[in-house]
């Protein structure tokens, strides 16, 4: 069946903030040609794993040239996505741009979105993850607020920008115009916290980052750990409660029982009745005691190994190496190798696979002539 | 509340499902106006409205707990008992109803229920289906139970996050499942511009997994290209210098950034410091990230006595990238959020008064909005299965007196 987004056809003028979101619309099947000046850096892995399957152009949008170059190409456009800063907002401007192409959908994505007092602030993914309230709960409770060592927010702000521009192009086939998106990456970010929110809205508490534990599970204040050292790094393992968590606790004193492990009080919990919401803290740490002892003889693949034979909840912490090795991935086809500057390039491929068949990367992620001519030759 | 063309009005998607991962995806078609029913049980409700604070006055109870209402805002609810035969009638007749199905039940589930799409499709061929799970329908761990607090792990994040030399850190709740509601989201609206144009449906295998991975496409590629394993860096950041948080007056920090010798002398300006902008020691990346400790003495020096939010106004005042640290309490009274409407207030039967977050995207033409605080368990059985679904009073009540609404 022909891909999702055939026939669409997106401008991607973004920078760093919003790459995601053309690179997923391209996925999905839109034509997305990427915009760089003239001389713009394009050899970090970061730009390749996420303006693959896009078509190069090198143009300075910031001039007339480049400028009359985009108009044109607007007109035929279905989508132009932006990051639009100081001194380029006229270049990606709706009004003006609409007036060339009225069914043109312009997707801004910038730090704090186009209106609002903080519209014109300076903003990288530290600051907007400090602005979205995702700092606040990542790190040790008594140490600094962390973010994610790899950029989360800009990866936010790409996705909520192609559900932006895609929700824009369904209003098109009821309005027959485009009209303008306008992303707030700082808003973006507020998706991440899960209904930390509530807390304050209806008990008046405000969550805090919990460490290594897991807080705003029960209503008596009991934190459950969730990292456990394991032989070669640690385990994600947590109490539920639930039918999946009976299972699981079940399961993980049966396998602590016949590797002769000590169970504590343990093998006298009927987890059917256990309810994680209202264990007290003293509960929590007595049960913890001998699973930390069992998770701290394992290694990451026989806890991931034995706990999807047992049915268990609970992953290994992986770093990029144990996922690249994943049988699982690899299995679904999930890795797409293409053409790359030395050699093969291994991408992560789409996202969802649609009618049993993953759509394929189309276009490798440079422009040199090298990589232009590996690709006739696949 | 919007008076004009809704993006999605005339969509009409049904849930099967619970918690996060599926129903998140709903809310978000919900806010721009896509008719959305969200099928829970009596006996099995969606497992956010007991195992989830908060509580209405801290008591569990099956409508009062926020956790769920917050994802199925502009909903409706509705009960059906799948094992009940009368039951899996009417739950087929509301996916014959609907455009879309979304479902993130364990795969196999939803086919043994005889609502797979294969199925489906046979009394409703443009049918949208949308089956979202930990792994993916297929691979050897497909069956995989999971919660996207523990699959964050599994697909890096955590092990991305805390000190190099300290364990990893937790996200918040379950990161990863949001991640793949977003993408989520976009495959469903690409099928919907599919289906506008060609007539045919499509079914939509999400790997929350996988979904996760594209969050860190880059590190993966680095990994694959040079063998180099990304690790986790505090706050650090190879490309800035100073990049961090500083603790300011009480409980407040700050995070701010230095991505040229130009933003550090406008930042030592503005902390009374202009001797270290002009120590030419200073004035490369490099040089800075030596002399990180000498920095950040200084910084924290400044920042210790100032207000975080204040602290933050005089820096960006000056040019430079920083922003207060904030609090999840301070996501309601951010300036920019409140003039972005980020949160709309709507009245639930026992919660009361909720405040519901809102797209982070505005439309101009045909803006999102929150239509509804979530349902209470069954609210919606009478419209849904009468109105939408077109059943007389006494085929309603013959259903309901056989268990189907159980």
């Amino acid at each position: 069946m022909e891909p999702m987004l055939r026939g669409g056809v997106v401008l991607d003028c973004t920078g760093r903030l919003g790459w995601l979101a053309g690179r997923l619309l391209a996925d999905l099947g839109a034509d997305v040609t990427r915009f760089e000046a003239d001389g713009a850096d394009v050899s970090s892995a970061e730009w390749h794993a996420l303006n693959v399957n896009k078509r190069l152009v090198r143009a300075d949008l910031t001039v007339p040239g480049g400028r009359r170059m985009l108009e044109q190409l607007v007109a035929a456009a279905d989508i132009l996505i932006a990051t639009p800063e100081a001194g380029s907002e006229e270049a990606f401007d709706h009004g003006r741009l609409s007036g060339i192409n009225p069914r043109l959908i312009v997707v801004a994505i910038t730090p704090f979105g186009l209106t609002g007092p903080k519209a014109d602030w300076l903003a990288s993914d530290i600051e907007i993850m400090a602005a979205g309230g995702a700092m606040s709960l990542a790190g040790e409770p008594d140490g600094a607020p962390l973010r994610v060592s790899a950029p989360q927010s800009y990866a936010w702000a790409g996705a909520q920008a192609a559900v932006g521009a895609l929700t824009a192009l369904a209003a098109r086939w009821r309005t027959g115009r485009g009209q303008l998106v306008d992303v707030s990456a700082q808003a973006a970010v507020i998706t991440a916290l899960s209904h930390a929110p509530t807390f304050v809205d209806i008990s008046g508490i405000t969550p805090t980052r919990a460490g290594a534990y897991m807080t705003g599970r029960s209503v008596t204040g009991a934190n459950y750990r969730v990292f456990w050292p394991c032989r070669d790094g640690f385990i994600n393992f947590i109490l539920y409660g639930g039918a999946a968590g009976r299972r699981t606790n079940e399961q993980l004193v049966a396998w602590m029982r016949e590797r002769g492990f000590d169970l504590g009080p343990l093998g006298d919990i009927d987890w059917a009745r256990f309810t994680p919401t209202r264990a007290s803290q003293a509960e929590v740490d007595s049960m913890e005691l001998p699973i930390g002892r069992f998770i701290g003889s394992l290694t990451k693949r026989e806890f991931l190994e034995e706990a999807h034979r047992r049915e268990m909840l609970g992953y290994p912490v992986s770093n990029t190496a144990d996922i690249a090795a994943d049988p699982q991935l690899e299995a679904r086809g999930f890795w797409q190798d293409l053409p790359g500057p030395d050699g093969t390039e291994r991408h992560c491929g789409c996202f969802v696979v649609v009618d049993g068949v993953r759509p394929p990367l189309v276009r490798p992620a440079d422009d040199t002539g090298k990589i232009r001519r590996q690709a006739r030759e696949t | 509340m919007n008076a004009g063309v809704l993006a999605l009005d005339g969509v009409k998607i049904v849930e099967f499902g619970g918690y996060a991962a599926g129903p998140h995806v709903g809310k978000m078609l919900a806010n721009f106006g896509a008719t959305v029913v969200h099928v829970e049980s009596m006996s099995r409700p969606d497992g956010f409205r007991m195992q989830y604070p908060p509580y209405k006055d801290d008591k569990p109870g099956i409508n009062s707990g926020g956790c769920f209402t917050y994802f199925n805002d502009s909903k409706y609810g509705v009960t059906i008992d799948l094992k009940n035969p009368e039951g899996r009638k009417l739950a087929r007749k509301l996916a014959d109803w609907c455009d879309i199905v979304i479902e993130n039940m364990r795969p196999g589930v939803i086919d043994r229920l005889g609502l797979g799409f294969e199925e489906l499709r046979k009394s409703n061929p443009g049918l949208i289906m949308l089956s979202t799970c930990n792994m993916g329908q297929t691979g050897p761990r497909a069956d995989t139970p999971g919660f996207g607090s523990q699959l964050s792990a599994l697909a890096g994040f955590c092990g991305l996050t805390g000190a190099k030399d300290g364990p990893p850190m937790l996200l918040y709740g379950p990161y990863i499942d949001y991640v793949a509601s977003t993408l989520g989201a976009t495959a469903v609206l690409a099928a919907l511009e599919r289906r506008q144009r060609t007539g045919n449906g499509a079914y939509l295998d999400v790997s929350q997994y996988e979904c996760g991975l594209l969050f860190l496409a880059g590190s993966l590629l680095e990994y694959h290209t040079s063998g180099k394993i990304a690790e986790r860096a505090e706050n650090d950041d190879p490309d800035a210098a100073p990049h961090g948080t500083y603790a300011c007056l009480g409980e407040g920090w700050i995070a701010l950034s230095c991505w040229s010798s130009e933003e550090f002398a406008r930042l030592c300006g503005a902390i009374d410091r202009a001797d270290l902008g002009r120590d030419p020691a200073l004035a490369t990346l490099a040089g800075r990230k030596a002399a990180a400790a000498r920095i950040n003495d200084a910084l924290n020096a400044w920042t210790r006595d100032r207000e975080a939010h204040e602290a933050a106004r005089m820096l960006q005042a000056a040019g430079v990238h920083t922003h207060a640290v904030n609090s999840v309490a301070d996501l309601f009274t951010d300036p920019q959020l409140i003039a972005r409407r980020q949160w709309s207030r709507r009245r639930h039967p026992v919660i009361g008064d909720q405040a519901y977050c809102a797209p982070a995207f505005e439309l101009s033409e045909t803006p999102g909005d929150v239509t509804a605080s979530g349902p209470v368990l069954g609210a919606d059985n009478e419209r849904v299965f009468r109105d939408f679904l077109g059943m007389s009073e006494d085929e309603f009540n013959a259903v309901r007196a056989q268990g189907a609404m159980d």
